[in-house]
Formats: C-alpha cells, sequence, structure tokens
C-alpha cells in the first residue's frame, strides 16, 4: 500500500473493523474471542490429557497458571473458602490473560477488551458472584447492611456515609472493574496505533529529518510493545485479584 | 478516507451487545470446560502429589520406627545374653566350689579310714608279734635258765608259770611307764 495513504492521526474508528458477516456478530473481535476460548480448551485438555505426578513441561505451565491464581489469588485473597471459588478465578486469570496478550499477537496486534462489551460481560459476572454469594452467606438485608454501612461510625454520619458507600460497594465496584481493564487495552493500542502509524506517516513526508524522527517513532513503537505485554499480565492479575477480593469481602463474616 | 479526528460514529464506552452475547456465551463454555473437566483433574493430581510426599515420609518414619524397635530389642536381647552368661559363670565357680569341696571331703575321709586301717593293723601286728615274742622269750628264757642251773626244766609246769607271771609283771610294769 502507498505509504501517504496511511491514515494519521489514528481514532476511535480504527477499533472498529468492518464486519466479516452478518453485523456485529462475525467480526475480528468476536472470531479473536473464540480463538482465545478454543486455545486456552486446547492447551489445558492437551496439557492435561495425561498428567503425571512429576509434569511434563507443558503440564507444568498448565499447574503453574491454574496454581498461582488458586494460591496466590484466591487463597491469599479469599482466605479458608478459596477453594470453590479457585476454579472460576483461574479460568478468569486465564482467559484475561491470553485476550489482552492478543494485543501485541502479529496479525492479531489488538485486544479484544479494547472493546468495553468483553470487560464488562466479565465485569458483571464477578458481579453478580459476589453479590449472590454475599446474600447466599448474610441474606439480602445483611448483605445490603455489610455493603452499606460501615460499623464503629457516630450515627450522625449515616446520611452521609450510606449512599458513599452503596455506591462504591454496589455501583462503583463492576463499572471500575469494567472500565479499568478496557481502558487499559484501549490505550495502550492507540499509543501503539500513533507510534506505528506515525512512524509511517513520517516516512511518506520524503523530508530526511522527519525520516529519521520516523525512525525514532518505530523504535519506540517496540519498546512500547513489550511495554504492553506487561500491562496484559498486570492488568489480568489486577482483574482476577479484585474478583477474589470482591468474593472475599462478601462472604467474609463482621465487617 | 472517513478519518477524521473527532467524528466518531461509534462511541467506545458503550458496549456493543452482540458482542457482550458472544463474550457471554463463549466465557461459559471455557468455564464449562475447564471447571467441569480441567481443574478437578488438577486438584486430584496435586492431592496425589501431596500423597506422594506425605506417604513417602511416613514410609521413612515406619522404617525408621522398625530400625529403632529391632535395636532395642537387640540391646534387651544382649544384656539378657550377657546377664545369662554371668549366671552360668557364676553357677559354674559355685559347682566348681562344690565339687572341690566334695572331692577334699571324700579324701579326707579316705585317709582317716586309711589311717585308721593302718593303726588297727599295726596294733594287731604289734599284738601278734608281742605273742609270739612272749613265748619265744619264755623258751629262750627258760633254755638260757636251764643252760645256767645245768638242768632242764623245760617239762616243769611249775617252771612254766614261773615264767609266765614274770613276764606278766613285765608287760604291766613297761604299759605303766609308757603311760
Amino acid at each position: 500500500m502507498n505509504l501517504a495513504e496511511v491514515p494519521f492521526p489514528p481514532s476511535v474508528e480504527d477499533f472498529f473493523l468492518p464486519s466479516l458477516a452478518a453485523g456485529y456478530w462475525v467480526t475480528k473481535f468476536t472470531l479473536m474471542i473464540w480463538i482465545a476460548v478454543a486455545a486456552i480448551i486446547v492447551f489445558y485438555l492437551l496439557a492435561y490429557r495425561n498428567p503425571k505426578l512429576v509434569p511434563t513441561r507443558a503440564q507444568w505451565l498448565a499447574e503453574a497458571v491454574y496454581g498461582f491464581s488458586r494460591d496466590s489469588i484466591s487463597r491469599d485473597v479469599i482466605g479458608p473458602e478459596s477453594a470453590r471459588f479457585a476454579p472460576y478465578i483461574a479460568t478468569l486469570f486465564t482467559f484475561v490473560i491470553v485476550t489482552n496478550v492478543f494485543g501485541i499477537i502479529p496479525f492479531l496486534q489488538v485486544s479484544p477488551n479494547s472493546h468495553i462489551a468483553f470487560p464488562a460481560v466479565l465485569a458483571i459476572l464477578s458481579y453478580i458472584l459476589y453479590v449472590y454469594v454475599g446474600i447466599r452467606r448474610h441474606g439480602f438485608v445483611g448483605f445490603l447492611k455489610k455493603m452499606t454501612v460501615t460499623p464503629g461510625v457516630p450515627w450522625v454520619i449515616y446520611p452521609l456515609l450510606v449512599p458513599i458507600e452503596a455506591f462504591t460497594n454496589l455501583v462503583n465496584r463492576p463499572l471500575t472493574l469494567a472500565v479499568r481493564l478496557f481502558a487499559n487495552m484501549f490505550a495502550g493500542h492507540l499509543i501503539l496505533l500513533v507510534f506505528t502509524l506515525g512512524g509511517f506517516a513520517l516516512f511518506a513526508t520524503g523530508n530526511i529529518f522527519y525520516f529519521a524522527v520516523g525512525g525514532v517513532s518505530m523504535i519506540f513503537a517496540i519498546v512500547m510493545t513489550t511495554f504492553e505485554f506487561g500491562i496484559a499480565l498486570l492488568q489480568a492479575y489486577v482483574f482476577a485479584i479484585l474478583t477474589a477480593f470482591y468474593v472475599g469481602d462478601a462472604i467474609e463474616e463482621g465487617h | 478516507m472517513a478519518h477524521t479526528y473527532l467524528a466518531a460514529e461509534h462511541n467506545p464506552i458503550l458496549p456493543i451487545w452482540q458482542e457482550m452475547v458472544v463474550g457471554l456465551v463463549a466465557f461459559g463454555v471455557l468455564c464449562y470446560v475447564l471447571i467441569k473437566f480441567v481443574f478437578p483433574r488438577m486438584e486430584a493430581t496435586f492431592q496425589a502429589r501431596v500423597e506422594a510426599i506425605e506417604g513417602g515420609i511416613k514410609k521413612a518414619e515406619q522404617a525408621q520406627a522398625e530400625a529403632a524397635r529391632l535395636l532395642e530389642q537387640y540391646r534387651a536381647q544382649l544384656a539378657e545374653a550377657q546377664t545369662e552368661a554371668a549366671r552360668i559363670r557364676d553357677e559354674a565357680r559355685a559347682d566348681a566350689e562344690g565339687i572341690r569341696r566334695d572331692l577334699l571331703a571324700k579324701a579326707q575321709e579316705e585317709r582317716d579310714r586309711i589311717i585308721a586301717a593302718g593303726r588297727e593293723s599295726l596294733a594287731a601286728e604289734r599284738q601278734g608279734i608281742i605273742q609270739q615274742l612272749r613265748t619265744e622269750v619264755g623258751a629262750l628264757a627258760v633254755d638260757l635258765a636251764s643252760r645256767i642251773v645245768g638242768e632242764s626244766l623245760a617239762d616243769e609246769a611249775r617252771q612254766r608259770g614261773t615264767v609266765e607271771r614274770f613276764l606278766n609283771e613285765l608287760e604291766t610294769s613297761s604299759a605303766a611307764g609308757r603311760r
């Protein structure tokens, strides 16, 4: 393609690619979700088709991912009841890692989580999970009280505190969960677009000085790509650990 | 190209509901497969691994306990054997002492018996000799006397009585002198 045709600056529309079929049902993003699900299932089933006490390398990797989310996320955050939630947290953690890392895999090059629909689904599921276990544990009124009333506070403060607590715990949590992941992936992709497309745009000017700056821009795109890898892992960890924290908070006795 | 800086047809904050449905279904499938088929097997493997390690430790502990028990048993047996040996030694010593004492007693008895027998035979012999000497000395004295006197008094019963009496006096005096 002609370098001069490279679109610059990048915009929100760069995140909405043409449909492949059936409108929004089949796009690059929905396909990537299916690819992620298939890849994870195939990996786990292959790695664990014949588990040994002394693991093979693939089995070791699968156990490391599950063991990390089971021990370092679920058990450390939720506590003694973590065994019930560890499989879900591990699934969530794996799914978010893989979809995030798609952002720097060649040809995929964008994380599905940069469309808020997918983080939103995960956040809603986390929300339903912790509200459900909270109500199961404390009853509807008990759970509401736990989420809204801070004990040890003079009652005169309640008119001020209860709405804040309710908003924080019952509205803000799922929103921030979804937006944090979405915004990180969205911004990460946008930054890569800026440096990459900017590099091409500078090359296209034909000016030797701009050409050099374009080279710097390209190098920076590579640096940012490795940086994005770290962010992909970190955001998956944050999403999983916050979900674990909300669940642990909901089933915790007392306050 | 339709790209303009701000004119967005899409709002990135508003989710596309079709994508939400796809995300929900796909993630649901993932959860179902992993939670149903993969993670329980992992837990089972973890458990088996823990058991294998704990089993190994337990086995080692059992072996150690067994070894300690055997050692204790051997020690007890050794002590018992030593006591037994000492007892046997003591018994043997006592037996030997008894045997020695018996032998000594028997020897003493034998000695006494031999001495007594000796004394008896000695006394009998002496008695015989005395008897013989008495006869001979009588005969000799009579012979001698008859030679001195010049006449034979041998068949004189009186003379016989005189010699006998003389010898008896002699014996009595010698017995008194010895005493």
